[in-house]
């Protein structure tokens, strides 16, 4: 039974076996007729302790020869039987990839295009030193105006179209801030010189058309100490306007204008190319009037608790939604408040469009 | 301010052209708001003779013409069919070739056939050139004038119209005379001052003046003087005069008028006459009485109120002082003896009484920025020169009453200052060459320069306002740029943590899908009132609002938001997730302005996206969706999430039972979450559900600032952690919250997390029962947990549930 030529028949056989094992049950079948406790080739190993020395010479390493052959051959069959598995059921795995996915909240949520302006002033202004101060929109006539030098009866007053509140017991009435100036002065009244912060916030005016809203923002600049004069603000607002509207060539006029507050007044234009309804910066043959500033006058200070003999400095103001709509090219002021959900889809910003310095303001 | 070429020219000598001037006006501070050349809309237009003049065959009132004409350089003759009666052989007209654009329609003229008689080109009248209202015949130009001379220049329209914008400080430039000195100041060209000898009076005026002003109010009118001419020839003005007021947009009237408005523009001065024998006695100035009425020259009956300067003679009210005379003592075309007034009228009364009674006139807008109170007898001289000149007529002596208010000033200038403010180094003489071209008095007093102020700018008071004349007539353009210094090599961070959290807010929900919308700060009354606002807070009620639906400052940005919902509903998307960062407003005090991040979602837009899709449709927005908003936005803002309590007594605009509120302690309010309140969303015309939140950042504790920036070491345990699930049954009205801490609360150590995932009511539990599933996570530290530990931390946690909420442990 031993002999070379029945190992070679059973060596064969299980051979055959092995190859034609279709599937992993199969094959184990075969393992187990094999090599099992009872398996054949066990079996003829089990013989071998019943045999004389010379005969084991001869017949062990003929049966440990097999069994290893057909180890290898089961190893390389499973391993085969596997891999068609594998692709069979890959191959019956298919999906259309074509079917949408879900949009993420993060591709639907936007940022308002005023927050988003917000942000870029915020991010030039902090790189030049300003902080930000903020203040009620509730105001006092004090702090709206005889605080920033509007007489009481001036004509000046008269150009804000001030929203009133009811008078209170007293009589006294409060209003909604005509700009944010006032800001200047509780900021100055709460600290100490040298100064330098920017305002942003609401404001009010009763005022409606395409270009005027009941409400609208601003924001407000504001540099004290002992020597910043006009060259100091013409320069500010040349590097604030290059860097916010991101174009090189800006091109700044003052022309003198009147303030209560500031003194020399000036209201400032900036180049532009005007083609069609579209205004580009920094281009063309025309002025765009887009701020006005000036040296803040020693009347403001002096209500502010600061010695205008020793300190001076400049301010600006200018419109937030203006400034948003003349980069981004948003035609109507109106709009802006109206909260229609397809024009805050077009003209908003994602949440991840954080506008830095380093990054860029705008993408 | 409307001024021609041709009149700035009459005080200022000058080469300068057009460009030039409208170029310095705005470098000036005289803004150019537009200028307009007449000329330029008569360019095709020119003089056209009519040879021949025969009927139509076919129309009784129109003729058929023969006209010579001058058409693109070449002499023509051209037939023109016309209708006015004036149309006749060798008369000379305005000419109107095919092409032509007529000014007054609009319409482009074509060759075209007139019952059937062909008609090229037409012959104007001058109410289409827009020269006046006359459309009787066609223009029948007097005087030779060759065919084919320009139109502008024979009908005199050939000079440029300048409006400019003057800003409230500067009332001496609302007269010509003051835009030509500023100009004259800047070197483009040289001033020609005028002089007013007085005229010498030939008799005593027979009426008196008075100033009858009780103590305190004299200042009302301090100087009022007037002078009788008698004997006067009213009719229509000289036609320079006319073509002036016409070109500036006022209707010539008759000469008496047109000479008061000529010296109002052309000096800022203005005047009054009074048809003297419409007046009752003296003429005073003194303050109103109450239930005085005037009939003012508008046409319209005003009353008269205690605390205006008004003018009246014995008997009745004359004119408010300052701003409108009366109907019934004007001058007419009749009048032949006429009393001029010049006056000063206190420019805050003037103002006030100009609000008052809503009058807009051209004295009030002078007045009330002030006129030049040293001009008032130079005006008087100059009115009745002129009214000499060309109504005739004979002179009394002057009537004055009061004196002219001294309103010197004297302003110790220090030339330094105008580097100091501006960066601008320009030499002593050139301030002063400037401030004395601008009619200030300047002398050099030991360095510094002692400047008086001129009469007409009652605008300057000190030290900036010099700098400012000085730099803006030197230009503006002069000024460099000067960087400002760096205060820090590496900018520092600005912004507060208030301002942190409000940029934060915007782009967490933005980032959880939520679009920003940025709504009106005011809303209407009864949306104010279902937000506990309106009458229930005072203070925030407009006076003068833009509209009824504008009425009130928001107490919750949720009104805005529902009606932004609503809004984008009509348009056809209902499914809404929209947000708000910014102020609300609980009074009127600044502390009162709450900041709010608010929210809310309406049909399906849930967290996880909105509406149908093929992997599921996301149902309805649950009160949950808006929780989950405010709890990611309160971690985010850096509340203490561990410790915040939530419990259901959110505000009555919310569901009373799917809504909740996060505190931190008992009075410290972070957020509202929950379903809208059916009758909010009945209220506002809303379909539900709506889901909102509100998020107060400001009520969130400022963390405390610590001394590095280091994080506490990570401590990573050896042993694995366990875990094991428990289920009670409870009453329904248990909150899940109790169960969730008792069972935290066994061991905080060993237990380092408890969640809740199975919510089951009903079925074998039976009537107001429910069943919580939590998951216990145990993380041993020092050794491995023997199942007697294991035993007896399970018992603790079962004997603290059920203490904590009495249920029972689900077998």
């Amino acid at each position: 039974m031993t002999d070379k030529a029945d190992l070679e028949k059973l060596e064969a056989e299980f051979t055959t076996a092995i190859a034609d094992a279709v599937d992993v049950e199969t094959l184990e079948a075969v393992r187990v007729a094999a090599l099992g406790k009872k398996g054949r080739v066990s079996e003829l190993m089990k013989g071998l302790g019943a045999m004389s020395p010379e005969e084991r010479k001869e017949a062990g390493p003929a049966l440990n020869g097999l069994k290893d052959r057909l180890t290898d051959a089961l190893s390389l069959r499973k391993q085969a039987l596997h891999q068609a598995g594998l692709e069979a059921r890959l191959s019956n795995e298919r999906i259309d990839v074509t079917l949408p996915v879900r949009e993420s909240p993060l591709e639907t949520g936007r940022i308002h295009p005023l927050s988003q302006v917000w942000d870029e002033v915020v991010a030039i202004f902090a790189d030049m030193g300003f902080a930000v101060e903020q203040g009620p929109d509730i105001e006092t006539d004090h702090y709206n105006f005889s605080a920033l030098n509007f007489p009481e009866g001036h004509p000046a007053r008269e150009m804000h179209d001030t929203f009133y509140f009811e008078p209170d017991a007293s009589g006294a009435r409060k209003l909604l801030r005509t700009h944010t100036s006032p800001v200047q002065v509780r900021t100055m009244e709460a600290g100490k010189p040298p100064f330098r912060f920017i305002c942003p916030g609401r404001t009010y005016r009763c005022d409606s058309d395409q270009t005027h809203t009941p409400q609208f923002h601003q924001i407000e600049g504001v540099v004290i100490d002992e020597t910043t004069h006009m060259g100091h603000l013409k320069w500010t607002l040349e590097e604030f306007l290059r860097a916010f509207f991101e174009v090189e060539g800006v091109e700044l006029r003052m022309r003198p204008s009147f303030f209560p507050f500031t003194e020399p007044s000036m209201e400032v234009d900036v180049r532009c190319a005007r083609l069609g309804n579209e205004i580009r910066i920094g281009e063309g043959d025309d002025w765009l009037e887009i701020l006005g500033c000036g040296m803040v006058h020693p009347n403001v200070l002096r209500a502010s608790g600061i010695d205008p003999d020793k300190y001076q400095g400049f301010a600006f103001g200018m419109g937030l939604d203006r400034i948003a709509m003349l980069k981004y090219g948003i035609p109507d002021l109106r709009a802006f408040f109206e909260a229609d959900l397809r024009w805050l889809r077009h003209y908003g910003f994602a949440a991840l469009d954080v506008p830095t310095l380093a990054g860029g303001l705008s993408s | 301010m409307k001024f021609t070429l041709s009149w700035l020219k009459q005080p200022l000598e000058t080469d300068a052209t057009l460009d030039e001037i409208v170029e310095r006006l705005t470098m000036l501070g005289l803004e150019v708001e537009s200028v307009e050349d007449p000329a330029k809309k008569l360019a095709v237009f020119s003089v056209a003779k009519v040879l021949e003049a025969k009927p139509h065959p076919d129309a009784d009132k129109l003729q058929v013409l023969k006209v010579e004409a001058l058409v693109d350089g070449e002499m023509k003759q051209l037939q023109v069919v016309c209708g006015a009666p004036n149309a006749r052989a060798g008369l000379t007209g305005v000419f109107a070739p095919p092409g032509a654009t007529i000014p007054a329609s609009g319409m482009v003229l074509k060759p075209t056939k007139i019952r059937g008689v062909e008609s090229n080109g037409m012959m104007c009248s001058e109410r289409e050139l827009e020269l006046s209202d006359d459309h009787v015949g066609i223009i029948d130009l007097e005087g030779h004038w060759k065919v084919g001379t320009s139109a502008a220049e024979v009908l005199g329209c050939n000079d440029p119209v300048i409006e400019i914008a003057i800003t409230p400080n500067r009332p001496d430039c609302l007269g010509v005379y003051g835009v030509a000195r500023d100009l004259a100041a800047a070197g483009l060209g040289r001033l020609r001052e005028g002089s007013f000898p007085p005229v010498a009076g030939t008799f005593e005026s027979p009426v008196g003046i008075r100033l009858e002003f009780p103590a305190g109010a004299e200042n009302a009118c301090p100087v009022f003087a007037g002078r009788l001419i008698r004997g006067v020839k009213n009719g229509p003005s000289p036609d320079w005069l006319q073509n002036w007021l016409k070109a500036v947009g006022l209707r010539p009237i008759n000469a008496l008028v047109d000479i008061t408005n000529f010296i109002s523009l052309d000096r800022g001065r203005p005047l009054h006459v009074y048809d003297a024998a419409k007046l009752k006695g003296d003429i005073r100035a003194r303050l109103g009485h109450k239930g005085e009425k005037l009939l003012a020259l508008d046409g319209k009956e005003y009353n008269v109120g205690p605390d205006m300067c008004v003018i009246a003679d014995d008997e009745n009210v004359l004119g408010f002082g300052g701003v409108m005379g009366g109907e019934e003592s004007g001058s007419t075309v009749q009048t032949s003896d006429v009393f001029v007034e010049s006056a000063y009228f206190d420019p805050y009364r003037t103002a006030r009484t100009g609000r008052d009674t809503g009058i807009v006139s051209d004295a009030r807008y002078r007045f009330e920025r002030g006129v030049d109170p040293a001009f008032v007898l130079p005006g008087l001289e100059l009115a009745t020169k002129m009214i000499l000149e060309i109504c005739g007529g004979e002179p009394s002596n002057l009537v004055v009453a009061g004196k002219v208010p001294d309103t010197s000033k004297l302003i110790s200038f220090n030339p330094a200052r105008i580097e100091k403010l501006t960066g601008l180094s320009l030499p002593v003489t050139e301030a002063t060459r400037i401030l004395t071209a601008l009619g200030f008095g300047v002398k050099d007093e030991a360095g510094k320069l002692a400047v008086s102020v001129p009469s007409w700018r009652p605008d300057i008071d000190g030290e900036a306002d010099l700098v400012e004349e000085v730099v803006r007539v030197h230009g503006l353009d002069n000024v460099k740029s000067v960087a400002l210094p760096r205060l820090h090599a590496v900018a520092k961070p600005v912004l507060s943590i208030r301002q942190r959290r409000e940029r934060m807010a915007r782009r967490a929900l933005a980032a959880r899908g939520l679009v920003e919308a940025v709504t009106w700060s005011f809303v209407p009354e009864r949306h104010a009132e279902l937000f506990g606002g309106g009458n229930a807070t005072p203070g925030l009620k407009l006076a003068n609002p833009m509209s009824a639906d504008m009425s009130h400052m928001r107490p919750s940005l949720l009104a805005g938001l529902i009606a932004a919902a609503g809004r984008n509903m009509a348009r056809g998307f209902a499914d809404v997730a929209l947000f708000e960062v910014g102020q609300q407003f609980e009074g009127d005090a600044p502390e009162a302005q709450v900041l709010a991040a608010t929210g809310l979602r309406r049909g399906t837009a849930r967290p996880l996206g909105s509406g149908r899709h093929w992997q599921g449709k996301s149902g309805s927005v649950e009160a949950m969706d808006a929780k989950a908003d405010a709890a990611a936005l309160l971690l985010l803002l850096g509340a203490p999430v561990a410790n915040l309590q939530v419990s259901a007594d959110a505000p009555g605009w919310y569901h009373p039972g799917r809504s909740g509120v996060f505190r931190l302690g008992p009075k410290n309010v972070l957020g509202y979450f929950g379903e809208l309140h059916p009758r909010i969303l009945d209220a506002m015309d809303v379909a539900g559900p709506v889901v909102a939140f509100e998020v107060f950042p400001d009520a969130i504790p400022e963390p405390k600032r610590k001394a590095t920036r280091a994080k506490p070491p990570l401590e990573l345990p050896d042993l694995q952690p366990l875990r094991r699930d428990f289920a009670f049954v409870v009453d329904e009205i248990v909150a899940a919250e109790q169960l969730i801490r008792a069972a935290r609360g066994v061991d905080k150590k060993l237990i380092v997390d408890v969640s809740l995932f199975d919510v089951f009511e009903g079925g074998a539990l039976g009537e107001g029962k429910k069943s919580l599933a939590i998951e216990v996570t145990l993380q041993p530290v020092e050794k491995t947990l023997t199942d007697e530990d294991i035993e007896a931390v399970s018992k603790r946690i079962v004997a603290a549930v059920e203490k904590a909420t009495g249920g029972t442990l689900r077998s």
